[in-house]
Order: C-alpha cells, then structure tokens, then sequence
C-alpha cells in the first residue's frame, strides 16, 4: 500500500483524457475544442457532469486575446443548475491542486479538473512576455526562446551539458511520442536552425492547440471509480525571484523542495513526466529531482512532443497517472512548470496500490 | 433545418493593446530616474548584497529594502544568447545578443540587449557597457543596450557607493505600452451564426437533449454540457421579455436618448438576446410587445427592432424565457 497517510484524506487521479494537440484549430471554440475531453474523462468513471463535486479549470485571457474566456468553456461542463466552481489563470496543474486542497477540506469527494490553450490565434512567444516584470523586463519584450536560450548558455557554460547533449533530449523525447496518439510531433524532427542560439528548433517546443482532463476522487470513491487509483501520496508547489538575474539558472531550487515537501526521495520513483518545455530545462529538472538512468523520463514524449499551453503540466500528472492505471508504473513523479526558466514548479508524487 | 456542411471558417485579425499606467514606489523611482540622468542605482540588502536593478524586499528575507548605491555603468556578461531574428518591439532591429550583465558595484544581472557584428563577439566573461539611449524618459529603454567596454572603461568603478536617490522631477510612474496581435476565429458554431446573419436570418443551435434554441449559439447546451448541433433558423419576429430605458448618451453612439433596449425572445429560440426598440415612442414600449428586426443596407446585423403592429404575447407564452 502507499503511504497516504501524510494527509487527512487520501485522493486519487482517476481519469485522464487529452485532445490530439495541433498546430491550429481554427474551426473549434475554445468550448469545441475542449468538450470531447471532458466527455471522454467522465466516460471513464460513467460520472455525470452534475455528479461531480468541485469543477476546477485552467487557462489564459492573454492566450484567447478576450477577457474571462474561460466562461465560455463552462458551458462544456454543463454548469446550469450551478455548480461548485473555481478557475486559476494558470496551467491546469495549479487548478488540480486547488481541486486536491477542496477535497482535503472535506467539502467534495470528487473533482474534474481540465485546462486548455490555443496558441495557434496569436503568437505564443509575445504572448508570453506579458508575465515578466513590467518595469524593469517586459518592455525590452524578451520572448520565451530568448530566456530559455539564457539558461542554456548558463548550463553550457557550466559544463553541465552541450548542443550535442541538448539535441539528444530533443530526440528521445519525440522518439518516445511514437507510442503517444495524441502528440503533435512524434518520431526523427529534424534539429533545425538555431531560433535563439544555443536553441535550435528541435530544442523548443511545439506550439499547438490542445486540452486536457482529470477526474480526482478521494478514499472509497476513488476505489470504486477506478481499478487501480494513481493515489497523490504528496504535491507542493514552489516559487523563485520573479527577477532573473537574482536566479542561478543553472539550478532549480523550487523543484526540489517542492519535491521534498511532496516525499519524492523519500523511495524510488520509477516514472518521471517533467513539465521541460525546454531540452536545457530537462538538464536541470533531472538534477533537482536526482533522476538517474533508472528512472524512465517523459514515456509520453514531453513538452518536446506537444506544449499546449495552461495544459502541458496537467497532462504530465495525467499521463503519470495513467501508466499507474495500466500497471506500467507504481510510483511515479509528474512535475509542471510556469513562468520564464523555471521559475514555479510543482511536484506530485502518485501512487498505485501493489499486488 | 439542419445546414448539410459547414460555412467556410470565418478568420479576421484582433488587436489587442493596452497602455497600463503603472505607479512607481520609491526604489523603482530612483532607478528609473537615475536611468534618465544617466546613474544606475541599486539597493543594499541587509548581508550586503547589491542588487541591481533594484528590487524593495529582500527576496531571502523578505525584508524592506531602501538603502540606494550608485553602480558602475560598466560590467561582466553572466551569460547570453544570439538573436539573429529580433522582433517587433525588441531592443535593436538587427541581430543581437540579449544578456545578463552584472554591473561592477554588482552582485546580481539584469537583462538587456547587447550590439555586437556576431555571435563570435559575445563570450560569457565578457565586458561590456550601457549605451545610453539619446533621448531619455525614465525608463528601463533609457539603457538603448550594452555595447563592447572599451579599454580604460570602469578602472576604479568596481566599488557600490552610497547614494541618496534624490533627483529633481522624479519620475514616479511609467506607461507600460503592449501590443498583441491575433487572428481570432469564431470556431464551427458561430461563424455559421455569423454567415447566416450575411444573408439577413438569425440560426440559432438546437441542443440535442433538452431540445432548447441557443441564439447566438456557442457550440455547446451550458446545461446539458453536450454540442449543439441541428441548426435552426428563428424569428425574423420576437417578443420583448423585459427592457430598459437609456437616457445617457455613449460615446460614438449616433443615438437620441431616451432609447430602449430590451431582451427578445425571437419566435423558436430558447432564449432572449438583446437589441435597441425603434419605430415606437420610448414609453410606449412594454413586456409583450411583438418586434421584427429593421436591417440597414449592408448591415451585418439588426440595426433595431420595431414593432410588427401584432396583438402583444400573452405572459404565459414567454415568462419562461425572461
Ligand atoms: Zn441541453
């Protein structure tokens, strides 16, 4: 048995669906893109929308260029009679630990969690600049590349990898997407020009459109809903200086004691889905979570592989979860991440019960 | 009715830009103002550290930080990437190295941009100095970008030294200006709402299991969670299911106050949607009343609604939409 015990109730991933990520999807809404997925989550568990205890989404305005726009995606949800309802401007898996918080209090058994992002109407790497500092940073409009490009110039510098290394992550990761339907890149990509040296294209993400679900429950509800529960045995959520040059980029301190907090070194772990939108920020996650060669890194392909944003963390939880549901994993470590070079990272240590 | 293949998806460009007026406290003023005079400040946490640029709370401590020192204008690269294709709004519009420079003086970097012919020119290491931008406002593009140091650049300039901040005319607060740039699409259910309006008819969408007529449609039943997929033309005519009167005039409306604005209920939609009453007197309008919609030539929707001259709807026919 896991040890759940460090909380007051013990809480499960039991469902997990995502939609095939794309370049763009110019003839879905953001509600039409994300309904199949949560249609098919709570297929999973043969809930119905009204059964579910706490509803928790993630997503970005600056994403859709239209304010509140996560309110059109409820009407996915099915929210008439009103429903117990929250939404985090963040990616999905900061909503999924305030739906695991809900259930700790007590007041739900149950939460569906989903987030979703599309890239594809403006351009991501703009976009992005909106969540710096806007006096000292913002106005210099860094794109996301360029900081990313920062850090592994840091890491090469340092000695702690080179382009060669780099672009070897790029490609295991997309390797391992061969067996992932949903990927939006999968197989041999070429390693392509630099986009902001040291990066090249194959060490940057893709941009796409995508969404993903789970559905949490807790103790016995949880049992009954799904033969093998991914139990969150621990989660935390860490934040560094907002600034970048207060920051060794090189490390990721966040991750670790979030990892910590969540009991990731207190057994070994056997998966790793790491939120490494980056290859260079691969280098420094496996350094602060201690992966070694043992540990099998990104099965699903990673970030690397398809980067909806708001959604990319979340179905790294989901898809460490859902290797406990086949019996692929038993303990497994997923790991989301938001803002420039790291800068907040959450951990989840989950679970499945032994033979 | 039920339309055999979608409209072509509808695209049109979105401009999204906002100048946020931002105030400065005191730190973020002296710096931003010693920019303009050409002086880089930084603060002193309380172990000593110099931060530059500034920030107020130590971020170990948490403390409050006020302790200003002058910087050197000079300082060492602690790491950089080559930008080969700048964007809008970047810095410099040829290729360049953007960089953390810790200035001498300086415990901690600050990004910025740096001018150099190529990639070969940019080390880790390297020292390098702000060029200051030739017209100054006080702001962080004050700093135009770093350039090469030069031989004799910062001798005697490794040192913080204490400084009170003070300027004439502080700046106290910045204009942060953004521009984003989209190519919005409605998706499947609303670019048919939006063809169909093209052609002078309002479609609106049929849930499939509550059978209710969503106008405008979204695409999904907000109740039953499930698309929305038979297509139905409703109205041309409605009833008024409730009102108001406007008597303030909006800016760039061409519209004599008092107006109405009312809900309608189009014949065969499930719900109400909202548009102005014309054709009436104001206080003449009421719960009931029978409306069509008035087009203009090329209007891409109703201008208003007048009244049809029918007898007004019984109550019972439309409470259930108000
Ligand atoms: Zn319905």
């Amino acid at each position: 048995m896991p040890d759940t015990t460090r909380h007051a109730r013990e809480v499960a991933v039991v469902a997990f669906a995502q939609s095939d990520h794309r370049r763009r999807t110019d003839e879905l809404s953001e509600v039409e893109m994300v309904m199949p997925v949560l249609h098919q989550v709570l297929a999973q568990t043969g809930l119905k929308a009204g059964e579910i205890g706490f509803t928790c989404s993630g997503s970005s305005d600056y994403l859709a260029g239209r304010a509140f726009s996560f309110t059109m995606t409820l009407d996915g949800v099915g929210a008439w009679p009103p429903i117990s309802e929250s939404h985090v401007e963040m990616d999905g898996a900061w909503a999924l630990y305030e739906a695991w918080v809900k259930i700790q209090t007590g007041e739900a058994d149950t939460a569906l969690v989903y987030s979703y992002g599309k890239s594809s109407p403006g351009s991501v790497r703009d976009v992005l600049t909106r969540q710096l500092d806007p006096y000292y940073v913002a106005p210099l409009w860094p794109d996301s590349v360029a900081l990313a490009a920062l850090q592994a110039q840091a890491l090469i510098d340092s000695g702690e990898t080179d382009e060669a290394a780099l672009a070897e992550i790029g490609a295991r990761n997309r390797a391992s997407a061969s067996s992932n339907p949903y990927a939006q890149l999968s197989g041999a990509v070429p390693q392509g020009d630099y986009q902001v040296a040291p990066l090249r294209t194959g060490d940057c993400p893709p941009i796409g459109d995508g969404a993903a679900a789970v559905i949490l429950a807790a103790g016995d509800v949880a049992r009954r809903l799904c033969e093998r529960p991914a139990w969150i045995t621990g989660i935390d959520h860490r934040i560094e200086a907002h600034s970048l040059g207060l920051r060794d980029l090189t490390d990721s301190p966040s991750t670790r004691i979030a990892a910590e907090h969540a009991g990731v070194f207190e057994g070994p772990v056997d998966t790793a889905e790491l939120h490494a939108p980056f290859s260079s920020q691969e280098v420094v996650l496996r350094k602060a979570l201690g992966l070694d060669g043992s540990v099998s890194v990104n099965p699903s392909g990673g970030a690397l592989a398809a980067n909806p944003v708001m959604a990319a963390g979340l179905i790294r939880i989901g898809e460490a979860a859902a290797r406990i549901h086949r019996g692929e994993s038993d303990r497994a470590v997923a790991h989301a991440t938001s803002g420039p070079c790291l800068q907040q990272n959450l951990v989840a240590v989950l679970e499945g019960d032994r033979a | 009715m039920t339309a055999a293949s979608p409209p072509e998806i509808l695209r049109a460009p979105l401009v999204v830009e906002f100048p946020f007026t931002r105030s400065l406290g005191p730190v973020q003023s002296a710096f931003l103002t010693g920019l303009r005079e050409g002086v880089v400040l930084g603060v002193t946490t309380a172990d000593g550290k110099v931060m530059v640029p500034p920030v107020e709370y130590d971020p170990v401590t948490a403390e409050e930080i006020r302790d200003l020192v002058e910087v050197g204008a000079t300082g060492t690269v602690t790491t950089w990437a080559w930008n080969g294709s700048p964007r809008r709004s970047q810095p410099l519009g040829t290729p360049f190295a953007w960089v953390l420079v810790r200035l001498d003086g300086a415990d901690t970097a600050m990004l910025h941009a740096l001018d150099v012919p190529g990639p070969d020119a940019v080390h880790t290491g390297m020292r390098v100095r702000v060029r200051w931008a030739a017209e100054r406002t006080g702001a962080i593009t004050d700093i135009a970008c770093f350039e090469p140091a030069q031989p004799g650049d910062g001798d005697g300039a490794a040192q913080a030294a204490p400084h009170d901040g003070e300027f004439a005319d502080a700046v106290t607060g910045i204009v942060a200006e953004a521009r984003l740039d989209y190519t919005y699409s409605p998706g499947r259910a609303q670019t048919a709402y939006i063809a169909g309006l093209s052609e002078q008819k309002t479609i609106g969408e049929r849930c499939p299991s509550c059978h209710k007529v969503y106008v405008p449609p979204r695409g999904a039943c907000p109740t039953c969670g499930v698309a929305t997929t038979d297509r139905v033309e409703v109205g041309p005519a409605g009833t008024v299911t409730t009102y108001c009167i406007v008597n303030i005039k909006a800016k760039n409306l061409d519209i004599e106050v008092p107006y109405v604005y009312a809900h309608i209920a189009l014949d065969g939609a499930g719900l109400a949607l909202h548009g102005r009453i014309g054709g009436i007197p104001y206080d003449q309008v009421r719960m009931g009343l029978r409306v069509e919609p008035v087009w203009t030539d090329g209007g891409r929707y109703p201008d208003h609604y007048r009244p049809t001259g029918e007898p007004d709807a019984d109550y019972d026919v439309y409470k259930e939409l108000i």
